[in-house]
């Protein structure tokens, strides 16, 4: 059978790791007139070993901080050469969130036209599981350890990284979930139908640094969404979000019990009612009682 | 016609007349003039040229790294701080093989915070794979930004450069220059056009991929064959340029050294007072030369064995330190004459932070030279400074 996907198989990702699906997708619908900008993380160093590449498109990665800095430049020189191309950054949330949060802002501000995808699995995965600004409050990695005096893990909430994208009045702003492949093919096309900065944020389950079972990958984040811990939503120039799928608000238990990350909470209640209220102050703020 | 110019202003016109096609920019003293002058020419329409002002250094560096993939012709400014805030990305554009090119206000670099010349910001990134060029006046900044795009993009290069003017002493300071012709220039430099791969939607490749231990040093072995290549690029490029523009150039530029017993080496603006003190001394009937080094990256060691071959002695003005050994200019000097046993290589740690260099400040260094004609003088010696204030500082 011929594979025409211009993301490639043979990429050495792990066994049900959500990002290459969510890549495949996302070129599948931007097409071959498309160049992408990676920042460093698993997905450029699994999926670009020279000789060898899974990008059928140009493909640039140069640090961990500045894809969209470097995205900056390429549609710079492209409006001088007056070409039309779809360009892509693909971060992870730690070269999104943290790192590269400044290039990111500027690249906002300026108003580039370029489609920036945060594919966030919670943590630095590629050097082993440290915690990144996205980290969820209560999860385990590698520098928020569990122990005695701290029982807790992570100790701060999740940076809200897209409601920031908001703020910047991003000309497009979404959350997408590839579980949920209607809403994620929609909200990627219209993303690509929208002139100016664009921010995709896309959860991305990592069997590894979640501890959870490779094949369960897409089931684990569906239930992110279900649970109302990754709401999907979208916003247009700054306007108020709208949210594009209704959870079915299942106990949050459900989600943190298929992961080895959060074992250490479900023994510990008060903890996860915490959880539970941030959850549901989110809700209230966007009109939904839970 | 000769126009007055600051050296800012210089490596502004030289921009222009490159007809660069992006500038990414991020301001800092003393080098912000070039870019708001960038500015002035896109805003009124001298320069056609997508002008982008980054969020940081670090961001105008991979701005211009995207930029140059892209197939543009590139320029950029910068200084100390904000080099130094470049560092790990300009071992990116040169690893990449990017003909970036970028105007250095030369800088002493913090702590304390200092806006004033020295060469420490440049120094510190001397294996960095970016050529690397020093003015001695605003003419040479603008001559040698516009040469470092020809020898930069040439195919047997294919590196980035940086060209040095010394903080305020060139960058803010008024000089006759010579602008150019457009027409020449074009004819100099020709149609830009990338002669290496670009991010091409018709014709895919991958950029910036992982390099094993089974590759990774290939890659480097082809940036160490390019910088020698470029050796013999440069000294092309520069008659080339001579002929055309009748302004000539080399590696090092030699005076008074036929017959000298001691020779100054120099790197930047401190080179004009040199030879305005050497040519004082020579009149006394002391036998001094002078050795301007302008190329710096590559280093042009045949070219300082065979001017130094039998010297005496050999003063370096370094205007930069690196803690734990001493002057970067003397370390190369030393190392390019291992063998030479007759030749005596000095250090002078001078002029740091701004400090101004002046007929005092040779007549120190000369006087240590000359001392050490008869005996032992110290290797590394720091001329200029307060050492009692510091030592009893120290004691407390
Ligand atoms: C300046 C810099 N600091 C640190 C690193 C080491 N590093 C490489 S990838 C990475 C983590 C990437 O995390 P994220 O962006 O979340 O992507 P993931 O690997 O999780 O997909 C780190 C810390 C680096 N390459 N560059
Ligand atoms: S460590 Fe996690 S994010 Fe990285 S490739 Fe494996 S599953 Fe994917
Ligand atoms: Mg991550």
């Amino acid at each position: 059978m011929k594979n025409d996907w211009l993301f490639a198989p043979g990429h050495g990702m792990c066994a049900g790791c959500a990002a290459p699906i969510i890549v495949k997708h996302i070129l599948a619908i931007s097409g071959e007139n498309t160049i992408v900008v990676n920042a460093t993380g698993c997905l450029e160093v699994a999926t670009t070993e020279y000789p060898r590449t899974a990008w059928r498109i140009p493909w640039v990665h140069v640090a961990f901080e500045n894809a969209a800095a470097v995205a900056s430049g390429i549609e710079a020189a492209m409006k001088k050469q007056g070409e039309k191309a779809n360009i892509i950054c693909f971060g992870g949330d730690g070269g999104t969130a943290d790192i590269g949060m400044q290039a990111l802002s500027g690249m906002v501000e300026r108003g580039h036209n370029v489609l920036y995808v945060m594919y966030d699995n919670e943590a630095y995965m590629n050097t082993g599981i440290q915690r990144s600004g996205a980290t969820p409050y209560g999860a385990w990695t590698t520098t928020s350890e569990v122990g005695m005096v701290n029982p807790i893990g992570n100790i701060r909430p999740k940076k809200p990284v897209a409601e920031i994208m908001v703020a910047h009045r991003a000309a497009y702003v979404a959350t997408v979930n590839i579980a949920f492949l209607r809403d994620f093919k929609r909200k990627v096309e219209k993303a690509f139908s929208i002139d100016g900065p664009r921010f995709l944020h896309a959860i991305s389950t990592c069997p590894t640094g979640w501890r959870s079972d490779p094949s369960k990958g897409i089931e684990i984040i569906k239930l992110a969404t279900e649970t109302g811990l990754f709401p999907l939503w979208e916003s247009e120039h700054g306007e108020d979000i709208k949210i594009t799928y209704k959870p079915k608000f299942l106990p949050i238990e459900e989600y943190l019990k298929t992961q080895g990350r959060f074992r250490h909470l479900l023994k510990q209640p008060e903890y996860i009612e915490r959880i539970k209220e941030d959850l549901k102050a989110w809700w209230r703020r966007h009109g939904v009682e839970i | 016609m000769k126009t007055m110019l600051r050296g800012n202003e210089a490596v502004a016109y030289a921009f222009k007349l490159a007809k660069i096609n992006v500038f990414p920019m991020f301001p800092i003293t003393p080098s912000t003039l070039v870019p708001e002058m960038i500015s002035k020419f896109v805003a009124n329409g001298e320069l056609d040229a997508e002008f982008i002002p980054l969020d940081s250094e670090h961001s105008a560096i991979s701005a211009a790294i995207g930029a140059s993939l892209k197939g543009a012709r590139v320029g950029t400014a910068t200084a100390s701080q904000g080099l130094a805030l470049m560092h790990e990305i300009l071992f990116i554009a040169s690893g990449m093989r990017l003909p970036i090119v970028m105007g250095i206000g030369n800088r002493a670099l913090s702590a304390p915070i200092n806006i004033w010349c020295d060469h420490q910001d440049t120094m510190a990134e001397r294996d960095a794979g970016w050529l690397q060029f020093y003015a001695e006046s605003n003419q040479e900044g603008l001559d040698l930004i516009l040469m470092a795009f020809k020898i930069s993009e040439d195919k047997r290069v294919l590196l980035p450069s940086m060209v040095g003017l010394d903080a305020f002493v060139l960058t803010h300071t008024m000089e006759p220059v010579d602008i150019p012709e457009q027409d020449q220039v074009d004819e100099f430099l020709g149609e830009f056009k990338a002669r290496y791969r670009t991010l091409d939607t018709k014709n895919p490749a991958t950029f910036g991929a992982f390099g094993s231990p089974r590759h990774y040093m290939e890659f480097r072995y082809a940036q160490h064959l390019a910088m020698e290549r470029a050796k013999h690029v440069i000294d092309e490029v520069f008659k080339e340029f001579g002929e055309k523009f009748g302004r000539n150039y080399s590696k090092i530029n030699e005076e008074f050294t036929e017959d000298a017993d001691i020779v100054f080496i120099t790197m930047g603006s401190c080179t004009g007072t040199a030879r305005e003190f050497i040519k004082m001394k020579r009149k006394e009937g002391k036998k001094i030369g002078l050795i301007k080094i302008t190329v710096f990256r590559p280093f042009p060691k045949d070219e300082i064995r065979k001017a130094l071959k039998g010297k005496k002695v050999v003063a370096v003005i370094d205007r930069n330190f690196s803690p734990g050994f001493g002057g970067a200019v003397y370390g190369e000097v030393l190392a390019t004459m291992y063998g030479e046993t007759e030749t005596k290589i000095i250090d002078f740690i001078v002029g740091l932070g701004g400090r101004d260099i002046t007929f005092q400040t040779f007549e120190k260094v000369l006087e240590i030279a000359e001392k050490s004609l008869e005996g032992e003088v110290e290797k590394i010696n720091w001329i200029e400074v307060d050492k009692e204030a510091v030592e009893k500082e120290e004691m407390k």
